[in-house]
């Protein structure tokens, strides 16, 4: 089957069960929002669907091939490409240098060069920043220069953690826009992991939502917006 | 004219010491790795060296193969022996020291491999360059030919490094897996091999410091030792994080070294490195150029 499916999948820290017995499936060019709260086992899981740590049971595949076992730096090149909790930039180089670590792994340098174009397109703070250094950044555009790097590595499945932490109301919007955008333009598909349930499950096509490691539901996103219990137990509004 | 010559003395040691925190900065940058075998892996490239010098009786060829069996041995370690043992020791309290532990193990052990294979004598590593001062009239200074070629050489490589460092995507690599591995992998940056390639840029480093300081005195499985000690200081002078820091570093220790000799006595020798270590701590704690943003854990 195309796109990511996981089947009973577990993950542990030690001997706590940080995800247990998870089952779901994103189609490709689905937007998939993985809702829960502080703790649920959303990092812990995209975590391990990008090899950074080990899965304890079951199993994960993209396009019908397993990615269990693989190495973060071999997904990246099968096209699984995730942006970390955190604003994940390197502070200590400078924007043009972040950005350009995201392809510099690629042969196909002409295409890395139309990629970053394409990213300062997009993101036209990035350009008018290239030359100053990663630390100088709002919250905002390190979130846009994390986004932008793993852009460049032409990405079929693109894993985002929480890019709206920590964030101003007007500048999520902002992101969650592009997020948006770019998955209708290029055809990605997107797991995106949030604690901020509405607007995350507002440019989503279905909604995942886990509590303590395990699957409370999954849906529709539209359906789970309109669920009252839902919307009062998990979605916190 | 005294403090002319002081100063060339040190900076002909200095560009020593700079080459040799080199080597100890970019291990430490990659892998929070104090390398103590450093200046084991410096000796064996420097017998190595040695050794195609006997056989082509040229000094000049005999340097390009010291240099890249310095930069084999360092990948070799950090390839064959670091990498399994951060794998093995994940977790608990030995895991952190015994990368360090290990590295003075090995240095215990190359010193007597190479006892073993070149005898513990002291012999000569020479060059065709004078160890003489050059002479200005009728004064003599200490800077001879081969310090020149010291301080012409310790600058190739530091141009060299400044330039992979700053203009290449080998160089851009090399400075993300350092400063951050986990998003350099989610990048797609093999860090553990670009690891190797930075353990192998060190031991060059240390090659070249070996292979042009000892034709100014003599070759011995640990006439490499204080040199170590040196480097080190030098590397803690300037942050210990940065390669412009450990050039630095080392010029600030080799002149200071120098004033100390020429103007206090040759008796606080040893302790002299120790003194201007911890002059330049009181001043300026982080060490000249250390880093202000806050690293990762590990």
């Amino acid at each position: 089957m195309s796109g990511l499916v996981l089947t009973d999948f577990s993950v542990s820290h030690g001997a706590i069960a940080a995800v247990k017995n998870l089952s779901f499936s994103v189609e490709k060019g689905q937007l998939a929002a993985i809702i829960g709260s502080n703790g649920a086992g959303k990092t812990t899981l995209l975590r391990a669907l990008s090899g950074l740590i080990p899965a304890t049971h079951g199993n994960a595949t993209w396009n019908g091939h397993s990615i269990l076992g693989r190495k973060p730096e071999d997904l990246v090149r099968a096209g699984i490409v995730h942006v970390s909790e955190g604003k994940s930039v390197i502070p200590e180089l400078n924007v043009k240098e972040n950005l350009a670590l995201g392809g510099i792994w690629r042969k196909d340098r002409a295409d890395v060069a139309a990629a970053t174009e394409e990213v300062c397109n997009l993101f036209p703070r990035l350009r008018e920043r290239l030359n100053q250094s990663a630390d100088t950044l709002s919250g905002g555009e390190r979130q846009m220069l994390a986004i932008g790097r793993a852009l460049i590595a032409r990405p079929q499945l693109l894993l985002l953690d929480e890019p709206s932490l920590g964030l101003a109301p007007l500048i999520i919007e902002q992101i969650f826009d592009a997020i948006s955008q770019l998955r209708h333009r290029l055809g990605l598909t997107v797991v995106l992991v949030e604690q901020n349930a509405m607007s995350a499950l507002k440019i989503a096509d279905i909604g995942i939502i886990i509590n303590v490691g395990s699957l409370v539901t999954s849906g529709p996103s539209t359906k789970l917006l309109a669920d009252a219990n839902l919307r009062a137990a998990y979605l916190g509004y | 004219m005294l403090i002319l010559d002081t100063l060339l003395i040190g900076l002909s040691s200095g560009a020593i010491y700079a080459l040799m925190a080199l080597a100890l900065v970019l291990v430490w940058r990659s892998t929070r790795v104090v390398n103590f075998a450093q200046a084991g892996q410096a000796i064996l490239s420097t017998y190595i060296g040695f050794e195609a010098m006997n056989r082509t009786h040229n000094y000049w060829v005999s340097i390009p193969f010291a240099i890249i069996a310095g930069a084999a041995i360092a990948a070799f370690v950090d390839a064959v022996i670091m990498r399994a043992l951060s794998k093995r020791s994940h977790k608990g309290s030995v895991s952190e020291i015994a990368p360090v532990i290990a590295t003075l193990g090995l240095l215990g052990l190359i010193r007597s491999l190479t006892g073993i294979i070149w005898g513990n004598a002291y012999v000569q590593y020479a060059s065709p360059l004078s160890g003489k001062g050059y002479s200005i009239g009728h004064h003599t200074i200490p800077f001879s030919p081969q310090n020149t070629l010291i301080v012409i050489g310790a600058l190739l490589v530091m141009a060299s490094f400044a330039i992979v460092f700053k203009y290449t995507n080998l160089g851009l690599a090399l400075r993300a897996s350092s400063f951050q591995p986990e998003i350099s992998r989610l990048a797609g940056i093999r860090v553990d091999r670009i690891r190797t390639i930075g353990w192998a840029f060190s031991g060059a480093a240390g090659a070249v410091a070996g292979a042009l300081v000892t034709p100014t005195s003599y070759l011995s499985p640990n006439s490499l030792d204080l040199l170590l000690v040196s480097g080190f200081v030098a590397a803690v002078i300037g942050g210990l994080d940065s390669l412009i820091g450990a050039v630095l570093g080392g010029l600030i220790l080799g002149i200071g070294f120098a004033f100390i000799l020429q103007y206090v006595g040759t008796s606080v020798t040893f302790s002299a490195a120790f003194i201007i270590l911890i002059v330049v701590l009181f001043l300026r704690p982080r060490g000249i150029l250390g880093s202000q943003i806050g690293r990762r854990d590990a």
